[in-house]
């Protein structure tokens, strides 16, 4: 059983607060990744669940027991650094046998948890390496080792991959996964790429300027974001936002108009907009497909052929959206493109930016 | 002639130069050790050489004596530097308070102080406590005086070290005397070695206050040179000859211990 739980946490800084107030339940065994735009506090909120930063205010509870005042090494945890942080001075057998070796556990049962890590690391051919002798791949299973010898009830992770070039990242990404399935205990992670967000985590916090936007599993926040600015973070490429008006709201649904003069009916709840009101329409680039008799009207601004799908950036009067297309559509610049999008594919947001329910749900 | 060797022609011929008048002096104190009294006073290098001199000195004065006092002021002070710097330096490096840049600022300030300015409350405090004329008192006092450059020179190397290595270290459960034993000094070591170096260079050295504060006990070699300038009139020779016998332990230390004393100095700059 390993939990966290946060309750009001905040944290300021000389009265500036930069943490805002933060509720969540870790639970036992989840996966779940703090997600948001470098400055939003995930870093901080991680630091301060490790015991490195002071919570000023509200209670860090592990495993139901209040841990605000408790020193980082007895919270049971184990972090994982953005710089690996090894020490440079020991061989990888000594770095990862360090936390043991404080904590007095006789040399051979130290000696046999540091070969079991190496084994789950595939390191064991490099233990009496120092970390300067190793690539930035294998230093980072060094970091990760180190915290596995522990067996901590929660592992901490700081951005651990953004060190790592492209092909590696993917690699470790993978490695991860596996280690979370193999281990099975309680993770958090620490990142701003939303693809690492999206494919390890079980669930998702998505954080802006201290502040909580939204926690669900990975799919929830890509299909039904609570507001903007999670339905701009996830997702790639960004969704598309066009700004409008309300044309007429009723039960059946909410009538916008759309650059170039047509307008378009969005199954969403009528409740909170009336005619006049500003909105934002959002839509996917996978929710745009090319139909002539589509409401959406204008010209491919640029297009890129990725192989196995084509991302047409169109301009329609004025407003760019772009479609992700199949890859065997041979539009080119200049085409005129008419573009419908598919049902349920579109979400309204009213003028405070908060996503409006669709009917029915 | 190429231009860039020209150049370089001129850059060797100034470093010797440069080298060649640092150096002089002390080449002829050299020389003039081994001279007679009377050519000692002429600029000739043509002469018989002799180790009268050196007889003479350690005839009318106790050389070992001085030598001993001079090895147990210059370890036993920058021991007990090291061993108050480096918890200071750890202190101010990693759990910085409000003052710590003005704390630093004025240990180094202390430097500017003409020493002759606080002498007589110094002589005082010496000959109240008993401290007048022991090694125990030039201990203490160099002490002071090499302490804020040591503590400097410990800070900038602590400040080197990455502080995620020390977070690192804590979550693995290092308390504070732990991280300084098991990270920071092995991390730090070349240059709290050279640091060391230099502590000993600057206190076999030192003149002012073992001039002053000492007499027959506890005088080092610095007060033996000065013990041949005076009583009857110069003989030059013979000062040399004192000279060398007190320069020689510590160049010979410089000489051996220099690549250690370059590498930690120069630590942290090149990463």
């Amino acid at each position: 059983m390993a939990t966290v739980q946060l309750k009001s946490v905040e944290k300021a800084y000389a009265g500036h607060k930069v943490i805002h107030g933060v509720d969540l339940e870790i639970r036992d065994r989840e996966f779940m990744v703090f997600v948001g735009p470098s400055g939003c506090g995930k870093s901080t909120l991680l630091r301060m669940i490790a015991g490195l930063e002071e919570i000023t205010g509200g209670d860090l509870l592990i495993d139901g027991t209040r841990a605000n005042d408790v020193s980082p090494d007895r919270r049971g945890l184990a972090m994982v650094f953005q710089s690996y942080a090894l020490y440079p001075h020991m061989t990888v057998a000594d770095n990862m046998g360090f936390a043991l070796k404080l904590a007095k556990v006789p040399e051979a049962e130290r000696n046999a948890k540091v070969a079991a890590a190496a084994k789950i690391l595939k390191l064991e051919d490099y233990l009496d390496r120092k970390p300067k002798a190793l690539s930035g791949g294998q230093r980072q299973r060094v970091a990760i080792g180190r915290a596995i010898v522990r067996a901590p009830k929660v592992f901490l992770f700081d951005e651990p991959l953004s060190n790592l070039d492209a092909a590696l990242r993917v690699q470790m990404r993978i490695e991860l996964a596996r280690l979370h399935k193999e281990l099975d205990a309680t993770m958090i992670y620490v990142t701003h790429d939303q693809v690492e967000a999206m494919t390890l985590a079980d669930r998702i916090v998505v954080l802006n300027a201290g502040k909580i936007e939204q926690v669900g599993r990975p799919l929830e926040l890509y299909e039904r974001p609570r507001n903007l600015f999670v339905a701009g973070f996830l997702g790639s490429p960004k969704m598309n936002f066009v700004e409008t008006a309300v044309q007429s709201a009723d039960a059946t649904g909410v009538t916008v108009g759309l650059p170039g003069g047509h307008s378009i009916k969005i199954a969403a709840k009528p409740a909170r907009v009336a005619k006049g009101d500003r909105v934002t329409l959002g839509v996917r680039a996978e929710h745009l497909v090319v139909d002539p008799a589509g409401a959406l009207v204008g010209r491919a601004d640029v297009v890129e052929h990725l192989g196995g799908e084509v991302l047409a950036y169109v301009d329609i009067g004025g407003s760019m959206v772009v479609a992700k297309l199949p890859g065997h559509d041979r539009i080119v610049v200049g085409d005129p493109v008419s573009l419908a999008i598919r049902d349920g594919g579109a979400i309204l947001f009213d003028a405070k930016g908060e996503a409006m329910p669709a009917l029915g749900a | 002639m190429n231009p860039k060797l020209v150049r370089k022609l001129a850059l060797t011929v100034l470093a010797w130069s440069v080298a060649g008048i640092m150096f002089f002096p002390v080449a002829w104190m050299l020389v003039t050790a081994f001279k007679t009294e009377i050519d000692a006073v002429t600029p000739s290098l043509v002469f018989s050489p002799t180790f009268e001199n050196f007889v003479v000195v350690d005839q009318r004065a106790d050389y070992f004596k001085f030598a001993m006092n001079s090895v147990v002021i210059a370890f036993g002070s920058t021991i007990l530097a090291l061993a108050l710097a480096v918890p200071a330096a750890y202190a101010m490096a990693f759990y910085p308070g409000r003052f710590t840049k003005d704390i630093l600022l004025w240990m180094l300030s202390t430097k500017m102080l003409p020493a002759v300015g606080v002498l007589v409350p110094m002589y005082l405090i010496f000959r109240n406590t008993g401290l007048l004329d022991t090694r125990t008192g030039l201990i203490i006092v160099h002490t002071l005086v090499n302490l804020p450059i040591i503590v400097w020179m410990c800070y900038s190397f602590f400040k080197d070290i990455p502080n995620e290595i020390l977070e690192a270290g804590r979550m693995d459960g290092a308390r504070p005397r732990e991280q300084l034993f098991y990270l920071l000094l092995p991390l730090t070591l070349p240059g709290i070695g050279s640091t060391a170096l230099l502590a000993i260079i600057l206190s076999w050295n030192e003149a002012f206050w073992s001039l002053n504060l000492s007499a027959a006990n506890a005088a080092p070699l610095t007060a033996f040179i000065a013990s041949f300038s005076s009583p009857e009139g110069l003989f030059w020779a013979k000062l040399s000859a004192a000279s060398t016998m007190a320069v020689a332990p510590i160049l010979i230390f410089g000489w051996l211990t220099q690549r250690q004393l370059v590498r930690g100095l120069t630590f942290g700059a090149v990463k």
